[in-house]
């Protein structure tokens, strides 16, 4: 599933574009931990998080997760969006809440899991 | 120490948000540029990480020293605050003493130095109560 198809099926904004809109993702992550999302291993990453600070950018730059989803319609501050275009990282927002934004791309084929299967 | 080895040193300040986790994102952008294995990197970088968020929210900010050779990466976060009276009991999965506020940023959940050991090829813990701590992480590069 491509990148502007997670913006399209999320009804989400692009409000960082990484220059990755095309680039293919296998698996999701939904957590407002990042100690957790650190412990999830697995490339071609989406994290979807309700979580609003720099370390969720930093955090999806050190597992080399290419878009971040913010849930729950949540205004980013600048440091975030920033530091995300520093990093090449993209950065959607919807209004869905965590379960519904998850569900949808589940049900929309997104079904890769990490280490916890 | 041979002539080949890289040795990096960061201050990591105490209680910053915003920056911490830079001397991690350097260190991950010097790893790449040396070439060595995306999977080798990502391990260091949460691993380091993990530690640097840990010396942010418990250690009162730290330093950071990295040694890079051609067979292995090791980094120590030093810092000097409560230390760590059981490491045992730190070390498993969940267990936190992290204040509220810093559960609100997303850490404080329990999984720093579980989630160091598990990318970590070697962990050792030197802590004393009242004195500070030092965390040695080693990743090998082969």
């Amino acid at each position: 599933m491509k990148i502007s198809d997670i913006a399209r099926i999320l009804d989400a904004e692009v409000v960082v574009d990484g220059g990755n809109l095309d680039l293919d993702v296998e698996c999701a992550c939904g957590s407002d931990l990042m100690s957790d999302v650190m412990s999830y291993v697995k490339e071609n990453v989406v994290l979807l998080t309700g979580l609003v600070n720099p370390q969720v950018v930093r955090t999806a730059e050190m597992m080399d997760i290419k878009v971040v989803v913010f849930v729950r319609g949540k205004s980013l501050p600048q440091t975030v969006t920033d530091l995300a275009k520093e990093k090449g990282i993209t950065i959607l927002t919807t209004k869905h809440p965590m379960f519904i934004a998850c569900g949808k791309l589940y049900s929309a084929g997104l079904t890769g899991r990490g280490v916890w299967d | 120490m041979s002539d080949s080895t890289i040795n990096l040193k960061y201050s990591i300040p105490a209680n910053d948000f915003t920056f911490a986790g830079e001397a991690s994102s350097n260190v991950k952008k010097m790893l790449s540029q040396l070439g060595i294995d995306p999977g080798v990197i990502k391990r260091t970088a949460i691993a380091m990480y993990e530690a640097e968020i840990n010396a942010v929210i418990h250690g009162g900010g730290g330093v950071a020293n990295i040694e890079i050779s051609p067979e292995k990466i090791i980094i120590y976060i030093k810092d000097e605050g409560p230390g760590i009276p059981d490491v045992d009991v730190a070390m498993q999965e969940g267990y936190s003493t992290a204040p509220e506020y810093i559960r609100e940023m997303g850490f404080g959940a329990g999984m720093g130095l579980p989630n160091i050991k598990r990318y970590s090829d070697e962990l050792q813990i030197d802590t004393e109560v009242g004195k500070g701590t030092t965390v040695k992480i080693t990743i090998n590069i082969n």
